[in-house]
């Protein structure tokens, strides 16, 4: 190990451009925002910028969408989660074990990750969700339902579907890929010793889990607090506000109404929520990186 | 005992069953996507659906004749393919150096890196985008390859990290005692060696890239704009639109649902950061 240690200037070097470029992409812009957060600064009045302090914070925060987008943006993250979880863990645990067609059915349910956000919503909004002639309204008449109006009645609700439907691949691959690496022969054994297979599954396969759930968790988060395209494309943040999360808040406080103080405020808002799951994330992979 | 396994046995496909109807649900929309393609706008909107219709290319034609398609295609292929480029061109030098030569610094660097991983990409829409219309970079493709390659940079320093943090040492060694410097050394061993991993790192940026709508849709209107922002161009549209609609989505969708199924294994490692292999 030591002959390698040498602190030989040119593989030094080498790492610079990667850590100089991402230097570059998170100072500059973010100094930018908070700069651009304490000034009165539109953009159809570019001449007339001037300092006002806290005054965009105060507007967001006194502005009622504010809260709502807020509270959609965890509404959003927190049930997206929740569903990947819970779900993306019955699966895995149900395509664990050895069965024909294995592997189409693993491809088959890691499909959608690989679909764009764009085409993902806009297939669910109208082919599936459609309340005249989508799919989902023929089954409910099959069945003597009234079909749901979903993107009208249950806007939030409809997004969730749609997202969680796109991120449920990811989860299923990281837990399938975890049990792939659970101790077979402890399982069995418990097996023999006439434990239920609900026993098997809480004593051994949760506890097994939990760190590739932690994972799965943080980095879904991270990705899901930038929901944007599946908004900007289905409900364009309604009705009403009904559907705007933060980014969504963000992108029309800047390119729709040129306000670019009070969009900087906002974004530093959804950097502080951000920040808050790296905080954790980061320990979690530091752990890993230490255990080697 | 006979009973006991014959119940084994039924619980088996049981489990079987449920596990192919699960996979055929989740992959339904995909599937439906796809059939709807094939379909005139009037079978695609009929109701009660047809499972059974005669095929049609039209939409298709209709897509290459009047969208352009090839001309977002080409768009999505430069800036997806261009920020793989970059972007590994930047990450496997900087991967070679925390590997092979860490400091008391890399760990805390590589942790860094990840971290700016988490920046939202709100937090620095206006400035970005004022920085891209201030450098004339509004709508065009240099933008999405920086862009892309950006964002995805610290998931590709950390997944051939960890891919050049399992050759062994010895290799290394044996080409210095030989004589190798170190450009020698990563091209004709270090490369060769690890160019599975290699390769998924590039293709999961590949798929990364191709797929990011929020910058496609911030940062162009037209002349660069990628496949991303052709299919947003669709939601409001006049008139039947269904099977069009399908058959832009089935061609944007395709090539990178493919080379997906073919990398799924490694996909885990570059997602997790390594934390999950």
């Amino acid at each position: 190990m030591s002959a390698t240690q040498s602190k030989s200037r040119t593989e030094r070097l080498m790492a610079q451009p990667a850590i100089g470029m991402l230097l570059a992409w998170m100072i500059v812009p973010l100094a930018m925002t908070v700069y651009f957060s304490t000034q009165y600064f539109n953009l159809l009045y570019p001449n007339k910028s001037s300092f006002v302090g806290l005054e965009n914070f105060a507007y967001f925060f006194t502005y009622p969408s504010f809260w709502t987008s807020v509270l959609n943006t965890l509404l959003l993250v927190g049930a997206v989660l929740a569903i990947t979880v819970v779900i993306g863990v019955l699966i895995s645990v149900l395509v664990d074990e050895h069965f024909p067609g294995q592997g189409i059915v693993r491809m088959l349910l890691i499909s959608p990750f690989f679909i764009m956000p764009t085409v993902a919503a806009l297939t669910w909004k109208n082919l599936l969700m459609n309340p005249v002639s989508g799919f989902f309204a023929w089954v409910a008449r099959l069945f003597g339902m009234t079909p749901v109006n979903w993107f009208a009645d249950w806007p939030l609700f409809s997004v969730i579907l749609v997202v969680a439907w796109e991120w449920l691949p990811f989860a299923i691959l990281i837990f399938v890929t975890a049990l792939q690496s659970m101790d077979r022969e402890q399982k069995e054994a418990a097996q023999v010793d006439g434990a239920r297979a609900w026993e098997v599954f809480r004593y051994l396969t949760l506890p097994h889990l939990a760190r590739p759930i932690a994972v799965v968790v943080m980095i879904e988060a991270i990705f899901l607090l930038n929901v944007f395209a599946e908004i900007f494309v289905t409900t364009n943040g309604g009705p009403g506000d009904a559907t705007t999360n933060v980014p969504y808040l963000v992108y029309t406080q800047a390119l729709l109404e040129f306000d670019v103080g009070a969009a900087s405020a906002g974004g530093l808002v959804a950097v502080v929520l951000a920040n808050i799951v790296a905080f954790f994330l980061v320990r979690l992979i530091g752990e890993t990186l230490t255990a080697r | 005992m006979s009973t006991y396994q014959s119940r084994r046995q039924t619980l088996r496909t049981i489990r079987s069953i449920a596990a192919w109807i699960v996979a055929f649900a989740m992959f339904f929309p995909i599937l439906w996507m796809l059939l709807t393609s094939f379909k005139s706008e009037l079978d695609a909107f009929s109701m009660p659906p047809r499972f059974a219709f005669e095929p049609t290319l039209e939409n298709y034609r209709t897509i290459f004749a009047r969208a352009n398609y090839m001309h977002y295609a080409w768009n999505s292929v430069a800036a997806a393919g261009g920020a793989t480029v970059l972007g590994m061109l930047v990450a496997v030098p900087a991967a070679y150096a925390f590997a092979f030569h860490p400091t008391a610094r890399t760990r805390s660097t590589l942790l860094w890196m990840l971290s700016t991983k988490m920046l939202p990409g709100v937090g620095v829409l206006v400035p970005i985008y004022l920085l891209a219309r201030d450098a004339n970079l509004l709508d065009s493709t240099t933008a999405l390859v920086l862009v892309f390659a950006l964002i995805n940079l610290p998931i590709m320093v950390w997944m051939i990290y960890t891919y050049f943090r399992d050759v062994p040492m010895e290799i290394m060694e044996a080409a210095k005692v030989d004589g190798a410097g170190t450009w020698e050394t990563m091209l004709h061993v270090l490369l060769p060696v690890s160019r599975g991993g290699l390769a998924s790192t590039a293709l999961l940026c590949l798929i990364l890239s191709w797929n990011e709508s929020f910058w496609s849709l911030n940062l162009t209107t037209s002349r660069a704009a990628p496949l991303s922002a052709l299919v947003a161009s669709f939601s409001s549209p006049e008139g039947l639109f269904w099977a069009k609609l399908s058959a832009v989505s089935t061609l944007a969708c395709a090539p990178i649902l493919v080379l997906g199924w073919f990398s799924q294994k490694q996909l885990v490692r570059g997602l997790t950061f390594g934390a999950v292999k």
